[in-house]
């Protein structure tokens, strides 16, 4: 399973964080994960739980905001449904995914002196 | 007290980062990228189930364009060098990453694997990416484009059940066409299935066992290989050092 690496990452980026502002401890990581990211948010949470033991992040709560997939077709800008052909139905062409792939590091809170 | 605002006590502050969480291998990707692109090297990343053909395809990539261009593979397991030894009998110069339990390959084990000499002179360098329709999906290696292997046999209804893999495809190999007539399986589901989950559907119907189908893909690539590719071959080593 990717989420445990991926957990790795985002401790490892938050660690920098929190060294370069002198932080004493973190409290709090926001992340935004789309539908369409290839990630599950729940093993994201439990390989955030192992990951984060022994780091600055030991007691910080991991929020995830999950972000439903949104395809627009890119030349009427009408929306294209999930589930159907991704080609618009009015003018035929491909849809763009305008939400819903990210798997974002959104804010952090930290305890700084 | 604070040096900075003259307060006493630690507190809070909340920091906007909006950076991708992957943010390390996409430059680690990128880095990869530049290098492909300064050499003249098409990299494919090559995805797909475990038996779903992807080093066939290869072996009969290598058969049919071995002598247009120099083709070099990256190949990752868990475990074994199998893979790699059948490439390497099939004339393809290639070089194992053995992932151990990590079920994708990332842009630093492309990287190292770059270094490697045998690799060096590739025009075409093929990853093979661990037999995996959900991680390998995720990660960034640094190709010019995503191809995605998915055989006959895997059913109809596998491009939605995983989308984000399919998302991704720039062209996508429907394999392993001699065994429809065995099979309860019809290839118009699975097209209409892709074009579910894939805004722009290219998908090619092939056999590496009959060569049906094969004569397309092989123009697909050489479509996309540069034209001075195989005179820059000599330049195309990894030469830089790491610490």
């Amino acid at each position: 399973m990717h989420e445990y690496s991926l957990m790795l990452a985002l401790v490892e980026r938050v660690e920098e964080e929190a060294a370069a502002r002198r932080a004493l401890a973190v409290h709090r990581i926001r992340v935004r994960v789309g539908e369409l990211s290839g990630v599950e948010p729940d093993l994201m949470e439990s390989a955030f739980e192992i990951v984060r033991s022994g780091t600055i992040c030991a007691h910080a709560a991991l929020d995830i905001e999950r972000v439903e997939a949104r395809w627009e077709c890119p030349s009427c800008g009408r929306g294209v449904p999930g589930g159907g052909r991704l080609q618009c139905a009015t003018c035929g062409a491909p849809a763009t995914l305008v939400s819903g792939g990210e798997l974002l590091l959104g804010q952090i809170e930290l305890e700084v002196p | 007290m604070c040096e900075t605002c003259g307060c006493g006590d630690p507190h809070r502050v909340s920091v906007d980062v909006q950076e991708q969480i992957l943010s390390v291998n996409d430059r680690e990707a990128g880095h990869n990228r530049e290098h492909f692109a300064s050499h003249g090297v098409l990299a494919i990343n090559l995805m797909g189930s475990p038996g779903s053909g992807k080093t066939a395809v290869l072996e009969a990539t290598a058969r049919a364009l071995g002598g247009r261009a120099r083709i070099g593979a990256i190949t990752g397991d868990l475990e074994t060098e199998r893979d790699a030894e059948r490439l390497r009998a099939a004339g393809i110069p290639a070089r194992a990453v053995t992932t151990g339990s990590a079920c994708h390959l990332d842009a630093a084990m492309v990287h190292r694997a770059l270094h490697h000499d045998s690799l060096a002179g590739a025009t075409l360098l093929f990853v093979e990416n661990v037999g995996n329709l959900v991680c390998p999906a995720v990660y960034d290696l640094g190709q010019a484009f995503n191809v995605v292997a998915l055989a006959v046999t895997e059913g109809e209804d596998k491009p939605l059940k995983y989308p984000v893999m399919f998302r991704k495809a720039d062209l996508v190999l429907v394999t392993k066409t001699d065994l429809l007539p065995y099979l309860d399986v019809n290839v118009d589901f699975i097209d209409d299935a892709l074009a579910r989950v894939m805004p722009r559907p290219a998908v090619l119907h092939l056999s590496a066992r009959s060569g049906a189908g094969m004569e397309r893909w092989f123009a697909w690539l050489e479509g996309r290989l540069s034209p001075g590719g195989a005179d820059r071959a000599e330049t195309a080593a990894h030469p830089h050092h790491h610490d």
